[in-house]
C-alpha cells in the first residue's frame, strides 16, 4: 500500500478561510491529550492557559504588549514571505533595531527632548533594515540561499547585544549587572491609557503597520509586483519588474518592521538593553505569518492567538505548576496543525492498494 | 498509406459510454471509442473539446464519472499512470511535466518503474533518440532546454518503456517538417510492430496522411468517426468545429519605408552552458511587413526573443532600435512606452501568471504603457481594478475568449483561449512593433486562425510585426519575408514568395554546424 497526495483541482473556498480555525481547533484537542497524559485536569488547565488570561484588565494589557511585537515583524514577514523570499532571520533584526534605536538613550544620556522617541524608532527600523540587507546582499550577489544566511545572523545578533551589555555599554552605576543604564523619560514609549493599565504604543503601531501594509499589497502596483516575482520570477520580468530589487525590498521592508518592534519592546517595555531582550518574538512571527495567512488582517488576529499562549506559558508555571515550555509546545502544534490543514486543502490524502503496481516496482 | 484491416478482433483498447463531470460541467459524455492494434488513432476536437479529459482517464490520471474501459477485451479500472504504464499504456502529454532543476537523464529515471543505473538508462536514451531521429543530451539540464527539446524527453521516455498503445498530445506543434516527417516515420514503425498510436492534434493535413480512423470530438461528445484519408482537410475541420474554419485573408499592405525595428550586429553571449549565443543579428523591420523567422527547436530563438523584449539587455545601445530610438539598454518596460509589444512562447508563467486572474494579467504587461489609464494616486500608483476588468471585458470580447466565471484564473483557460487573451492583451495597445514568439503554439484551429488574421490586421494596419515560428505553414500563410535562424545566427530575410519549403528546410540545416551535420546525416 502507497499513500499519495494527489492535487485537489478546486480548493474549498470554505475549508481555505476555516483552516486556521480548524487549526486552533486540534491545536486545543491535542493539549487535552497532553494535559490529561501529564496527570492534569485538562480541562481546567486549558481554562487557565486559554482563558484565564483574558479575564482580567491586567492581562488584556500583557496580551497587546506581547501581541505587537508579534503582529508587527509577522507583517513585514508576510510581504517577504509572498515575493517567495525567506527571510528566517527576523529575531536577529529585532535585536540589530533595538541596538540601533537605543543608540541616544545609552550613549547620549544627556541629549533630552521630544525629539529622542520619534529619532529613536527611525534608528531601529534604520538597524533592523540594515542587518536584514546582508541576506538579501548575499542572495542577490552569491546567489547565497538567504534561510541560512538571516537564520545564522540571528546567533551573530544575540551574541553582539550580549557582549555589548556585558561590555561596552553596560552602565557604569550597574553593580556590574549585565544591563545599560535605565532610558531616560524622553526615551520612553508612552502608555495608551495610563490609568487603566500599560498597554504602549506599540500597539498603535502594530494596528497602523497591519492597516498600511494591507492596502499596498491589495491595492497598490507594490503589493501586485510582489505577488507577481513570488509566484514567477520570470513573469516578473516581462511585467518589467526586478527581481534582485524586490529581494531587497523584501528584506528591507520586513528588517525595517522588526527593528519597530525591537526598538518598540525595548523603549516600552524593557526600558534598558539586558541580554535578552525577545521570548523569540522574531521565530514566533513566523507562525504568526502562516497562522494569518499571510494576509495582514489574519496576522493581527494570528498575533494575539499567539501573545495568549506566551501568557498562558506563564499562566501554566503559576497555577498548573507546569515549566513554560509548554507555550513553546503549543507554538509548534499549532504551525504543525496549520500547515497540515493547508497541505490537506491543497492536496488528498490518497490510498493506493494495487498489485499490478507493486509488480512492476515502486517507481 | 492506408491498409484494409478487420474490425473486432484484434481489438486493443475500447472505451463505452466514458463521462468525466465536473461540478456541473459534463467535460466528457458518453464517449464510445475503440482502438485496434497496430493502428494509427486520431483523436480530433478544438481546445476544450474534452480530448486531454478523455486521454487523462486512459492514462489514469483521472477518475471516470461513468462508463467502462476495456483493455483487450477485458474491463478496467485503471486508477494511476503507473498502473497505465503496467498495463502498456505510454503517455506523452502537451504540457510537460519535467523538472527544471534536473537533467534529461534524471528525468527519464524518473518516469521509469524499474530500477536501471542511471548511466545505463542515459546510455539507452541516447541511442533510442538517435534511432528515432530525436537527438538528446542526456547530461543536458531541462531548464536549457528549449519547448522542442524538451518534448524529444517525453517522446523518448515513452518509447523507452516498450508501452503497446502510446497516446500522443499534439507531437508535432514544435518540429520542422523534416523533424515530423521523422517522427511520422517512427510511428509508422511502431504500427508495423504491431503496436498502437491515440494521436492527438489539430493538424489536418498531417492527420490525413497518417492516421488510420480518427475519432472527433466537439463538447465533450464524439461527432464523428471517419477514415481520415477519405476525408479532405475543410470536412474534417467542419466536423471538429462545426463550422467552416476561415482562411486568413491579405489585402493590399500599408507597406511603407519606414523602418521601426531594426537590430545592428546584435550579439550576446549563452547566459546558461545550455542557452545558445546569439551571434551578430541584423534585421530590418519596415511598417506593414511581417518578417517570419523559422528555425529548429533551440536555436537561439527564444535568447533573441528576450533580446529583443528587453528582458535582457544588450551590451551596446544601438544593437537595438525601435522605431529610429537606440533601445538596447532600456528595458522592457521603457520598449513598451515607445509603442512595442511582446506575446512570449511559454503562456503559463511567463506571458501569464497561471494562479491569478485575467484582469491582474492584464496589469502585467500593461501597468506601464496604460498608467494613465490603470494606476491612480499618483506615487502611490494604487490600481483602478475598475478601468482593469473593462480592458479585460473588451479584450475578452474582442478576441472571443471562452472562459467560466466572470474574472477565472488564467490556468482555468484552455491553452487556445489563454493565448488569444495574451495576443489580444498587446493588439489591443495598437502597438507600432509586436514581437510574437511562437503564436500558436497548442492552439487549436479556430484559434490560431483567428490570432494569425489579427497579426495580419495589425502589419496592413501600419505596424511592424515580427513572428518566430517553428510552425513553417503558419510562417508561410502570414508572413511577407521569411529568415531562419539557426545556432544563434539569422539569415537575410527574403520575400516570402522567393521562399519554398525546400529551401528553407536547406537553410534550416546548410549552416549546422559539425555536429548537428553528423546527427543530421545520421538521421538518414
Amino acid at each position: 500500500m502507497r499513500i499519495e497526495l494527489e492535487r485537489r483541482r478546486q480548493q474549498s473556498p470554505l475549508f481555505s478561510i476555516f483552516s486556521p480555525f480548524l487549526a486552533l481547533l486540534l491545536t486545543v484537542l491535542a493539549g487535552v491529550i497532553i494535559f490529561w497524559m501529564l496527570g492534569k485536569n485538562p480541562f481546567s488547565a486549558l481554562y487557565s492557559f486559554f482563558v484565564e488570561p483574558l479575564t482580567e484588565t491586567w492581562s488584556l494589557h500583557e496580551l497587546t504588549i506581547k501581541a505587537a511585537p508579534l503582529i508587527i515583524i509577522a507583517v513585514g514577514l508576510s510581504v517577504c514571505f509572498r515575493s517567495n523570499n525567506w527571510n528566517i532571520g527576523a529575531e536577529g533584526q529585532f535585536i540589530m533595531g533595538a541596538i540601533a534605536g537605543s543608540i541616544l538613550p545609552v550613549l547620549l544620556p544627556n541629549l533630552q527632548g521630544y525629539y529622542v522617541l520619534p529619532l529613536m524608532v527611525v534608528m531601529g527600523m534604520l538597524g533592523g533594515a540594515a542587518y536584514a540587507a546582508i541576506p538579501a546582499l548575499l542572495k542577490t550577489r552569491f546567489n547565497t540561499n538567504e534561510i541560512l544566511s538571516s537564520l545564522m545572523l540571528v546567533y551573530v545578533a544575540q551574541l553582539f547585544l550580549d557582549w555589548l551589555v556585558r561590555g561596552a555599554w553596560r552602565n557604569p552605576e550597574g553593580f556590574n549587572f549585565p544591563e545599560t543604564r535605565e532610558f531616560h523619560d524622553y526615551a520612553i514609549l508612552p502608555e495608551i491609557v495610563p490609568s487603566s493599565g500599560p498597554t504602549n504604543y506599540g500597539f498603535v503601531f502594530a494596528i497602523i503597520v497591519t492597516l498600511l501594509t494591507w492596502f499596498m499589497m491589495r491595492h497598490m502596483l507594490k503589493g501586485f509586483e510582489v505577488s507577481v516575482l513570488g509566484q514567477s520570477t520570470r513573469a516578473g520580468r516581462f511585467a518589467g519588474f526586478s527581481n534582485s530589487k524586490m529581494v531587497f525590498f523584501a528584506f528591507l521592508f520586513s528588517g525595517a518592521l522588526a527593528g519597530l518592534a525591537g526598538i518598540s519592546e525595548v523603549s516600552g517595555a524593557i526600558e534598558r538593553l539586558q541580554p535578552v531582550i525577545s521570548p523569540g518574538y522574531g521565530f514566533t512571527a513566523i507562525i504568526v505569518a502562516f497562522l494569518g495567512r499571510l494576509n495582514p488582517l489574519g496576522i493581527f488576529a494570528a498575533g494575539l492567538v499567539l501573545a495568549l499562549t506566551y501568557l498562558g506559558g506563564e499562566a501554566a508555571q503559576i497555577s498548573i505548576g507546569l515549566p513554560d515550555k509548554i507555550a513553546d509546545v503549543f507554538q509548534g502544534l499549532l504551525l504543525f496543525f496549520v500547515l497540515g490543514c493547508d497541505t490537506l486543502i491543497n492536496y488528498r490524502v490518497k490510498f493506493v492498494f494495487d498489485r499490478t503496481v507493486k509488480e512492476g516496482g515502486v517507481s | 498509406m492506408v491498409e484494409a484491416r478487420q474490425d473486432g478482433d484484434d481489438c486493443l483498447l475500447e472505451v463505452r459510454d466514458l463521462t468525466k463531470i465536473f461540478g456541473e460541467f459534463r467535460a466528457n459524455d458518453g464517449i464510445d471509442l475503440k482502438i485496434n492494434s497496430s493502428e494509427i488513432h486520431a483523436l480530433l476536437g478544438e481546445n476544450g473539446a474534452g480530448k486531454s479529459t478523455l486521454v487523462k482517464m486512459l492514462f489514469g490520471s483521472l477518475e471516470p464519472s461513468g462508463g467502462q474501459i476495456y483493455w483487450k477485451g477485458d474491463p478496467v479500472e485503471i486508477r494511476s499512470p503507473g498502473q497505465a504504464r503496467a498495463l502498456g499504456i505510454g503517455m506523452v502529454f502537451q504540457h510537460f511535466s519535467l523538472f527544471e532543476a534536473l537533467t534529461v537523464a534524471e528525468n527519464i529515471a524518473l518516469s521509469m518503474d524499474n530500477d536501471v543505473p542511471i548511466e545505463k538508462l542515459a546510455e539507452q536514451a541516447e541511442k533510442l533518440s538517435r534511432e528515432y531521429g530525436l537527438p538528446l543530451d542526456p547530461n543536458a539540464h531541462v531548464a536549457d532546454l528549449s519547448v522542442g527539446e524538451r518534448q524529444r524527453i517525453e517522446i523518448v521516455r515513452t518509447l523507452l518503456q516498450n508501452p503497446e498503445l502510446i497516446i500522443l498530445d499534439e507531437p508535432t506543434s514544435v518540429l520542422t517538417p523534416q523533424e515530423a516527417d521523422k517522427l511520422f516515420e517512427t510511428l509508422e514503425k511502431i504500427r508495423s510492430e504491431g503496436r498502437s498510436v491515440l494521436y492527438i492534434s489539430h493538424r489536418l493535413e498531417e492527420v490525413k496522411r497518417l492516421c488510420d480512423r480518427a475519432t472527433v470530438l466537439r463538447h465533450g461528445k464524439v461527432t464523428g468517426a471517419c477514415d481520415p484519408g477519405q476525408e479532405t482537410a475543410a470536412s474534417l475541420a467542419r466536423m471538429m468545429v462545426g463550422s467552416e474554419v476561415k482562411a486568413v485573408t491579405h489585402h493590399a499592405g500599408a507597406a511603407g519605408d519606414e523602418v521601426l525595428l531594426k537590430t545592428t550586429g546584435l550579439s550576446a553571449p549563452a547566459r546558461t552552458p545550455f542557452a545558445v549565443a546569439i551571434k551578430n543579428i541584423s534585421l530590418s523591420v519596415k511598417k506593414g511587413e511581417i518578417i517570419g523567422i523559422a528555425g529548429v527547436a533551440g536555436n537561439g530563438q527564444s535568447e533573441l526573443f528576450e533580446m529583443l523584449s528587453g528582458e535582457f539587455l544588450a551590451s551596446d545601445a544601438n544593437a537595438v532600435a525601435i522605431s529610429g530610438k537606440p533601445v538596447g539598454k532600456l528595458d522592457i518596460s521603457g520598449r513598451r512606452l515607445l509603442g512595442a509589444a511582446f506575446v512570449p512562447e511559454e503562456r503559463h508563467g511567463h506571458a501569464a501568471v497561471s494562479q491569478m486572474s485575467l484582469s491582474d494579467n492584464m496589469i502585467l504587461a500593461r501597468h506601464r504603457s496604460d498608467a494613465k489609464v490603470f494606476l491612480e494616486g499618483g506615487p502611490l500608483k494604487i490600481i483602478n481594478r475598475g478601468a482593469v476588468k473593462k480592458a479585460a471585458q473588451r479584450i475578452i470580447e474582442d478576441m472571443d475568449v471562452r472562459k467560466s466565471g466572470d474574472d477565472p484564473q488564467a490556468s482555468s483557460l484552455s491553452g487556445g483561449n489563454l493565448q488569444k487573451y495574451i495576443v489580444g492583451r498587446e493588439l489591443d495597445r495598437q502597438p507600432a512593433v509586436m514581437i510574437v514568439n511562437q503564436p500558436t503554439w497548442g492552439v487549436d484551429a479556430g484559434a490560431a486562425s483567428r490570432i494569425r488574421q489579427a497579426l495580419i490586421d495589425l502589419a496592413e494596419n501600419g505596424s511592424a510585426v515580427v513572428i518566430i515560428s517553428q510552425d513553417l505553414d503558419e510562417i508561410f500563410e502570414v508572413a511577407t519575408k521569411i529568415a531562419v535562424i539557426n545556432e544563434g545566427t539569422l539569415t537575410e530575410a527574403e520575400p516570402a514568395a522567393n521562399m519554398t519549403l525546400e529551401r528553407i528546410g536547406l537553410l534550416m540545416g546548410g549552416i549546422h554546424g559539425e555536429d548537428h551535420g553528423s546527427e543530421a546525416s545520421h538521421a538518414h
